[in-house]
């Protein structure tokens, strides 16, 4: 057998020419023969009791097709995991932009035109908006106490340790809500007949959750529910659970009127809508010993999840296992809770809760530092986890890790230290002043806990006669790799070309359910899945005789056919087994969260202009440890793209919130990264290997998520000396900080009274 | 069906589209995008805000890079209009589209033909760009996959492939 290297070469993405010609076909880019438009009638109040729904005279209502709550067949509610959302609101909203009613017609003028002219009028009950007046509870509006979800994990005694400490270290910190903004717009086209039930085609990244929410919503048995999964612009974790509502839209209008409907909203629906990602509030207090050891701590980690449970649990658990971040805590008590507020429900986003909490964490490590009296770079040093210790749900950590030398790479490869020193000189005279900060941090790869075991996912692996292959898996390419990359490691496990192997478009009629594409699993578990569902191919031929363990394509392609010929078709599937040595303990969060993590340092330099008052990133060096770095170009820009998304996350993206309504739901007033304002962002790996992944691999889409925003916030606290603890950091807030007369009496940051 | 005061308010537009004449007939302000997309069936140009931000529904109109979302049909009467579909011939596509697949430049892809569109622009006027020029020249077309880097370095192989053959 020829030795193949196609893990990790960079060959070339699987659906790329398409997307390079404009051939690739996007659910917007479908029509369906008949095919009607639909729309939402969404709610103009955060919450209320629907008391009367006026329809304008003047319209000719006999052309448009009209669903509300009672045209649906099944429950009316988004299947997910507490199925509190409904499909449509029946009698009460409980945030802005809830849809109420649907309307379909051919003619999308027509139909924009209609959406406006119904009326809905409320008996309006009062709101909440914030946090705060959530946790106050003297408005319920969710279960008895607002709280979706809570989680108390409990390490050693902290109680005992604030007795020890030298220094007590308290900190607030803040992250705002960022849109995923996709340049894809959400969309879904539904069809309907009575023999084959429903299908939908969209842009999604979870065939099988939208597969569920259809069954449920529709009274259908699973055979009568089909899920197809277009080319998808972008999804950041914003297609993961939203899609389920629009198809659900999509298809009650396609069965009332037995004709193709297609809903793909435009970008303001979509901004006002759709989920974001949570805002947070996070409150640490440290004990550290003189020489800046970590003796214990209380951390208190709460997000706004919105109207209904959605993910909110699911990205709190995140938040709150990452909430250590890569420090070792003797003792530790950190409690969490996800509340219920009057806003559109937020949800997924690439880092999912792990970006809020390690934003707060990486933040205080500075503060910790300069109440110690020491450097970013000594603080961390001193309370990195090592092999051996344990993280704060008691995981030990296996992994042959070195943080020690991962940070003094990086502080290398960003000349930090020479900076550091030039900076602090220059920044004594002038109206732009230079900083560099760090941050380090680790990500969890795959579900959390027993999840992985709970999705007890299975993929396929199928040859045809003419010994090409095709890799079944409801996993979905949003601009990842995914088509790439498990491509790859079914033609390496196989020893054939890279162009042998193709991927199958995801449907649920042809592909077994590998899970959500989420949570960094892809490459990691369903990729090792792929390798042994190829590898069973392969065991097939070799135990029947048919070939060789030494053999060429040739010979390969020669046994497929003879084994087809013999006996049909030739499928392997592989069912994920849980490891052995992975246990955790849903009751008292505790365990092995993760089967792996991946690790990173991060240093931001950035300018801050006294003019202007705005902030540029100027440099930005990624190291990070992801174990086999399957495809270095798709790796390195998984980590170039999570960068600029996190920069934005700090720097740009600020979401206005009125009355729990998104108010600048635009790409003019909602400003992201363009290629005019990103620094070089240099990309760095260290491969270590891990053996619960396809050849080593571990996730890494959302790791770039997570540390940039502290890296930058560090910087520009080294830059200016003020203590700042929210993003987005935006002109307007530096300028509230640093106007002149507080720049004339500069004092070093650690004697202001920021925190 | 009736005809609706709409359909009676559409004209003639005539215009050059990918080389080839075209006619279509639509109201004066329904916008370019939606007529290559709907009338024509070229779905190359997407549309991703709708209001001259994102640069995804770019398309060359008379040699200059526009949103075709922004553009009112009528306004494109006689112009010659090049999409995504219709620039395989032209002789920068091919080092550009090669450099996206080898660099990276492309992911999820919906901005991708608007991204090729401006590059072809910018390398037609600067066939030699800095890094300055390319971010300059890419700056009116939104990725949110990327980070921008890897399209960045396409760019600039297809340049300089270009300058040495």
């Amino acid at each position: 057998m020829i030795v193949h290297h196609i893990v990790g070469a960079s060959v070339p993405r699987k659906e790329g020419w398409d997307k390079l010609t404009g051939a690739a076909r996007y659910v917007d880019d479908m029509v369906l023969p008949g095919m009607l438009y639909g729309a939402t009638v969404r709610s103009s109040v955060a919450r209320g009791r629907i008391t009367k729904i006026t329809f304008d005279p003047q319209v000719d209502w006999n052309e448009f097709v009209l669903v509300t709550a009672k045209d649906i067949p099944g429950k009316n509610c988004i299947a997910l995991i507490l199925d509190d959302q409904p499909c449509l609101a029946a009698g009460k909203v409980n945030h802005p932009e809830e849809p109420i009613l649907l309307l379909a017609h051919a003619d999308r003028h027509k139909l924009r035109k209609a959406v406006e002219a119904v009326s809905i009028e409320y008996e309006s009950l009062a709101p909440v908006h914030t946090m705060e007046e959530s946790e106050q509870q003297s408005t319920i509006i969710w279960g008895a106490d607002n709280i979706f979800k809570s989680y108390l994990i409990e390490k050693g005694d902290v109680d005992a340790v604030w007795k020890e400490a030298a220094h007590i270290v308290e900190g607030e910190y803040f992250t705002g809500a960022q849109e995923q903004l996709y340049i894809e717009n959400n969309g879904i086209i539904a069809a309907f007949d009575a023999e084959n039930g429903v299908t939908v085609w969209g842009s999604l990244q979870c065939p099988y959750y939208v597969h569920k929410a259809l069954m449920a919503l529709c009274g259908l048995p699973e055979e009568k529910v089909r899920v197809v999964q277009m080319e998808t612009g972008g999804a950041f974790g914003g297609k993961e659970e939203y899609p389920s509502m629009i198809a659900g839209h999509a298809a009650l209008l396609a069965i009332k009127s037995g004709r193709p409907v297609k809903i793909v909203y435009d970008r303001m629906e979509d901004m006002v809508a759709t989920t974001k990602r949570h805002p947070s509030r996070t409150r640490h207090r440290t004990a550290v010993s003189k020489d800046g050891t970590i003796l214990g701590g209380e951390i208190e980690f709460t997000i706004d999840g919105g109207a209904y449970a959605t993910l909110s649990s699911v990205v709190l658990s995140r938040g709150t296992i990452h909430a250590g971040g890569p420090y070792y805590w003797p003792s530790v008590r950190i409690r969490t809770k996800a509340v219920a507020t009057n806003t559109p429900p937020h949800g997924a986003f690439r880092g999912f809760g792990a970006p809020q909490s390690l934003f707060a964490l990486e933040r205080h490590m500075d503060r910790i530092a300069q109440v110690v009296g020491i450097s970013p770079v000594e603080i961390r040093r001193r309370n990195f986890l090592k092999p051996g210790q344990t993280t704060t749900t008691e995981q030990v950590i296996r992994e042959d890790i070195n943080l020690d030398r991962l940070l003094g790479r990086a502080l290398e490869l960003s000349d930090y230290a020479a900076k550091k020193t030039r900076f602090a000189e220059e920044n004594k005279k002038g109206v732009r002043r230079k900083g560099i900060g760090i941050a380090a941090f680790l990500h969890g790869a795959g579900f959390t806990g027993s999840g992985e075991r709970y999705l007890n996912s299975q993929v396929g692996v199928e040859a045809g006669a003419d010994g090409n292959v095709r890799v079944l898996v409801s996993s979905a390419e949003f601009g990842q790799g995914t088509n790439t990359v498990l491509c790859q490691i079914a033609a390496e496990a196989l020893g054939l070309p890279y162009e042998s192997v193709a991927i199958a478009q995801p449907d649920t009629t042809v592909v077994p359910n590998s899970g959500p594409t989420v949570a960094s699993r892809t490459a990691m578990i369903v990729g090792k899945l792929v390798q042994s569902a190829a590898e069973g191919i392969k065991q097939t031929l070799t135990k029947t005789g048919l070939l060789r363990e030494d053999y060429t394509s040739k010979q390969f392609r020669a046994a497929c056919r003879q084994y087809i010929a013999a006996r049909g078709a030739l499928k392997s599937y592989a069912r994920y087994e849980a490891p052995g040595d992975v246990f955790w303990d849903d009751e008292k969060y505790r365990g092995e969260a993760y089967a792996a993590f991946t690790w990173a340092v991060y240093v931001a330099e950035v300018t801050v202009d006294l003019t202007t008052y705005g902030v540029t990133v100027d440099d930005f060096v990624a190291l990070q440890e992801v174990g086999k770095v399957l495809h270095p170009v798709l790796a390195e820009g998984q980590i170039t793209g999570g960068v600029a998304q996190a920069i934005g996350f700090a720097l740009y993206e600020k979401v206005i919130w009125q009355n729990g309504r998104m108010i600048n739901n635009q790409m003019t007033n909602y400003i992201m990264p363009t290629s005019a304002d990103l620094p070089p962002i240099r990309v760095f790996f260290e491969e270590h290997g891990n053996v619960h992944g396809a050849h080593g691999a571990k996730g890494i889409g959302e790791l770039p998520m997570d540390g940039p925003a502290p890296a930058i916030v560090n910087a520009v606290e080294d830059a200016t000396g003020v203590r700042f603890r929210s993003i987005p950091l935006l002109p307007e807030d530096l300028f509230d900080a640093l106007r002149p007369q507080s720049l004339e009496q500069h004092v070093p940051s650690s004697a202001r009274g920021m925190a | 069906m009736n005809p609706s005061p709409q359909t009676s308010a559409k004209c003639e537009v005539l215009f050059t589209v990918n080389g080839e004449a075209k006619k279509v007939l639509a109201h004066p302000m329904e916008r370019l995008l939606d007529v290559l997309r709907n009338d024509l069936k070229l779905t190359g140009a997407k549309e991703g805000c709708g209001e001259g931000e994102c640069g995804s529904c770019s398309v060359l109109l008379d040699g200059m890079l526009v949103n075709s979302c922004l553009i009112p049909v009528a306004q494109a009467s006689g112009a010659n209009i090049v999409t995504i579909e219709g620039i395989s011939a032209h002789a920068l596509i091919h080092p550009l589209q090669e450099a996206f697949l080898e660099c990276g430049g492309a992911q999820c892809g919906i901005c991708t033909p608007g991204m090729i569109l401006a590059a072809v622009h910018l390398l037609e006027k600067k066939p030699e760009p800095a890094l300055a020029d390319i971010r300059e020249g890419l700056a009116g077309n939104l990725c949110r996959c990327t980070g921008y880097m890897q399209i960045f370095e396409a760019v600039a192989r297809a340049a300089r492939r270009r300058v040495v053959s």
